[in-house]
Order: C-alpha cells, then structure tokens, then sequence
C-alpha cells in the first residue's frame, strides 16, 4: 500500500468488505426531514382526496387538522428539498453514459446490470426520481399556495383556484406514484437503504452499481483523504 | 297577491324533515329515502323589489349572525359581498337599456340558489359536511365541516364563505329549521311587497307565470324565470324582466353548471389516480416476486477490494 492510499478518515474504507462513505450525516437528516414531510403530506392530502381515504384524517387529530397542517407540511417539505436540490443537483446533470444506460433498462430490471454500462454516482433512473421530484415539488407548492383558503385566497379568482385544484391533485398523484418507484428501487436494491441509515455502502455494492463512482473514489486524490464524501 | 304563510303555531311541531330524508350526503352515501318530500322553491321576483334589505336584516336577525358595521363604500351594497355572517346580499346594478333608453335599477337578492345538482357538495371532501334534503334544500352541517374552501371552487354561483373565527364553510341554509316546522325563510317572511315568496316548486312556477305574463304585458317582452337546467334546476329561484339576459343583475350566471375542471378533479382525477397509484404498487410487487432482489454477490465484494487494493485497477 502507498502512502497516500489509506487514511483513517477517507472515503473509502478498506476491509471486508470495503465501505465506501455515500451520503453525509447533514445529507441523511435533510433526507429524512423531506421523506417524514412527503409521507405526511400523502397521507393527509389523499384523505382529503378520496372520500374512502378520508379516515386517514384521523391520523392527524381529524378533519379540521388535517387541513391546517397539510400545507404547512408542504411547506416543510419545500424547504427541506430545497436543501437536497443544493446537494445533488450537480450530480443529477444528464451524463452521456445515462443515454447508453438507458437503452439496457430492460436488462437492469431483469437484474442483469452488468449488461449496462457503468455509471457514476446516480443512474439514470435515480436521475429521473430526482429532477421529477423537483419538477413537480415546484408544481405542488405554487398550485398549494393558490389553494391555501385560510391565507391566499383573497389573491386569486375562483376560476384560477380551481385550475390549481386539478393541477395539485394532478401532481400530487404523480409525485406518489415517483415515491413508489423510489421506495420500491431503493429495497429491490440490496444494500441501498444503509447509505441514507448509516451513509456508507459496501464496496461490493458500489462496484455493481455505480462502478464509474467508485473508479473516481479510488484513484481521484481529492475524494479520498481529508475530503467531504460526495454527495 | 300570493298568499301569505300563516304565522306559526305556539304549540310544538315535530320536523317534516330530518336525516332520513336524505337525498345527498357529500363524500358518502345515503340509503335512498322512503319517499321524496315535495319540492319547495324561494322565488324572487326582481321586478318586485324595492332594495329596502328587509330580507338582509331579517336573514341575520333569525340566523343570529353578527356582521361588523360596515364603512360606506359609495354604493348601495352593504356589506360590499356576501360574508360568513351574512347569507344574503341585496346587489344593486345600473342598466341603460340601449332599446328604451331607461335607466332601469335591477336588484337581485344573491343568496345560495339550493342547486337540485349541487356543486359544493360534490366538491366537498369530508363526509356529511354538505347534505341535500329530498325537498331540495342543500345544507351545511357544521360539525362536520374542516373548512377547505373546496365547497367556494365546486359553487358555479360564488356564494359559500369560510369563517375566519370557526374555520367552517356557511351560506343560506332555506331557514331549513323554519321550514322543517312549516314555515317559510326569514327573508320572504319580511318582504314587504312579497318579492320574496315561499312555497313548493309547483306552486312556485305556477305564480310565475302570471308574473311573467304581466311583465311581458308591460312591455318586457323578454321576462321569464331563472331555473337554469345546467345545475338541475334550482330551489331559489328567480323572475327576470331580462330573463334573456342574466349576466345584467350583477353578473347572475346565464348558463351555470359545475364547472368541468372540478368534474375532471372529482370525477376522472379521482378513481385514474387511485388506480395509477394502485397499479404502480402492483407492478412493483410482481417485479419483486418474478425478479427477485438485485443483491451484491461476493464476486462485486472481491472485485471492489481488488480495485481498492490496485488503487483503481481492475487487474493487480
């Protein structure tokens, strides 16, 4: 081993298995402050939603509750991804290699992955989770805005509030249904979940699925000692 | 002259109507009742009317409300839009009428019109906050409202307003506790040149007609009755010198419905969303048990400790 290759506080931790460091302790509680809010703002916003759904009002103290938190968790929720856009919209630009990615999606979900090509911090699936994600946060908290009765509703007609009633509701199933793929990825992908619980993975994780990562980790001076994890 | 409501009786009366009769319970279901109560209808005859706000006054005195005093704004409506605490406005509008070149003062009472396909109700997200009695009155009940505003969007007439004190939706409610014990609304009760009249929808459009047939003798050969048939027919209903033209008494609707944006939210939005969402959940799921986990295997682990041994490279 050279001098340079091991540190006590590197990003990649050898052993058995190797660790790599993959989100920081600020990253997680960001994470999870935006995931608690967005779980709450499906439960409460799909009881008001589906008249069959409406029991799960009673999961925040009923009706009238429901309604006074509901967009003040949005509001929550749009600060806190706020905070997340900073740290990983960088690593989220399309990359040439997404593309390639892309066209052996059906061999990534046969769990074949060594058929795609390696790709670096996030997929282009993660890609999409994320910039969907933003795209319709936006959506969702200026068509709540418009519709927030108690505060705003002297600053629009009723003909716009009603454009952002659909628009919300609109949004607001898309927004479960990009949740449901990022829930269901991050368990179909073992391994996944402790980098948002601890924030590392294994190398052997590392190695399978975001290979071109990992290469930068290992021979990149500037992610190894002494520097921040990646985000 | 139509004849007047007797003054009621000092003894108890047990109510004509109550929650079985009825016919719409919002954001649940209602087992149909036994049989339908007769239609009753409001009807305002705008030609017959002085703005004199008897009906305004006589709306807060029964119903118990405490609007604020108002500022004189320089028009004639007071308070300026209908309110929480005021379930009937007197709207004054200006109108030359470019045929006879009269200046003609219309005045409407805005109030709720009790739509037979009421569009707060099938706006309405919590159960039983909106109902319709099979007489035609639709209502708010309180305790159960949680004060959305989603009623305000599905109203094709603008005319429930939240309140900034109890946080619940209210409007006219037809003085249905007065009529569930045989009496007509406060409004009409106080009308004094009975503008306002109280009755069954029948015998409501059976008195239009010689009212239509009198203004059409002098001289508004367009005067009818406002019951418009894009939200069912209603239970307050109108008569019109303009009937042509309702938008003249300030801004009444000439074709109201439920607007297609809150269908499309209630209607199509609804169940395609539960579905979609439904169906993505399924798809996950089958993927698992077909697919199975991607999981790292020991070869992925031996290859990232080569890698981080050989400092980057695959191969020692």
């Amino acid at each position: 081993m050279t001098a340079h290759d091991v540190e006590p506080d590197r990003v990649v931790h050898p052993g058995k298995p190797v660790t790599v460091d993959r989100y920081t302790v600020g990253a997680r509680i960001n994470h999870w402050i935006t995931a608690a809010s967005l779980i709450l703002l499906a439960l409460s916003g799909l009881a008001l939603f589906h008249p069959s759904l409406f029991f799960l009002s009673g999961l925040f103290g009923g009706g009238q509750f429901t309604r006074f938190i509901h967009p003040w968790i949005g509001v929550v929720l749009f600060f806190s991804f706020f905070g997340l856009f900073i740290r990983f919209w960088k690593a989220n630009l399309w990359k040439r290699e997404d593309g390639a990615w892309l066209t052996r999606f059906r061999d990534v979900l046969a769990n074949h992955e060594e058929n795609a090509p390696e790709v670096g911090k996030y997929n282009a699936g993660q890609k999409f989770v994320f910039w969907a994600m933003s795209i319709l946060i936006v959506i969702l908290i200026s068509s709540g805005l418009v519709v927030w009765d108690q505060y705003f509703s002297a600053y629009t007609t009723v003909g716009q509030q009603r454009v952002a009633l659909l628009i919300h509701a609109i949004a607001a199933v898309a927004i479960i249904g990009v949740w449901i793929i990022h829930f269901y990825s991050a368990f179909w992908v073992r391994g996944t979940i402790p980098a948002m619980t601890r924030g590392s993975v294994t190398g052997g994780w590392a190695w399978r699925h975001h290979r071109k990562w990992l290469r930068e980790l290992v021979t990149k001076p500037g992610g190894r000692s002494g520097s921040k994890p990646a985000e | 002259m139509f004849p007047p409501i007797a003054n009621p009786s000092v003894t108890d009366v047990t109510p004509r109507f109550s929650e079985k009769d009825l016919v719409r319970r919002s954001a649940s279901t209602v087992p149909a009742p036994a049989e339908r109560l007769t239609e009753v209808a409001k009807l305002i005859d705008v030609s017959k009317c002085i703005g004199c706000k008897a009906c305004q006054t006589a709306c807060i005195e029964w119903n118990d409300t405490h609007p604020a005093v108002g500022v004189n704004a320089g028009v004639y409506e007071n308070p300026p839009d209908l309110t929480p605490d005021m379930f009937t406005l007197m709207r004054f509008s200006e109108w030359d009428n470019p045929e006879t070149n009269n200046l003609e003062w219309l005045i409407r009472k805005d109030g709720c019109m009790h739509c037979e396909d009421p569009g707060c109700l099938k706006a309405c997200p919590a159960p039983g906050a909106i109902v319709q009695y099979s007489n035609g009155i639709v209502d708010f009940v309180h305790e159960n409202c949680i004060g959305c505003g989603y009623c305000i969007k599905g109203c094709p007439f603008d005319i429930p307003r939240i309140s900034r004190v109890d946080h619940t939706a209210y409007k006219c409610t037809l003085c249905s506790d007065r009529v569930a014990v045989g009496q007509g609304p406060a409004c009409a009760k106080a009308c004094p040149t009975q503008a306002i009249v109280f009755g069954t929808k029948e015998e409501m459009k059976q008195h239009t007609e010689g009212r239509i047939t009198d203004l059409k003798a002098r001289g508004y050969a367009n005067a009818g009755l406002y019951d418009p048939p894009g939200v069912g027919g209603t239970h307050v209903m109108y008569v019109l010198h303009h009937a042509d033209q309702p938008e003249l008494y300030s801004g009444l609707p000439k074709e109201p419905r439920i607007s297609p944006l809150v269908e499309a939210w209630k209607g199509i939005t609804k169940y395609a969303g539960l579905t979609v969402l439904g169906v993505a959940a399924g798809v996950g799921l089958l993927h698992h048990l077909v697919m199975g986990p991607n999981r790292v295997s020991d070869t992925d682990e031996e290859n990232a400790e080569r890698l981080v041994r050989n400092d980057g490279h695959d191969s020692a």
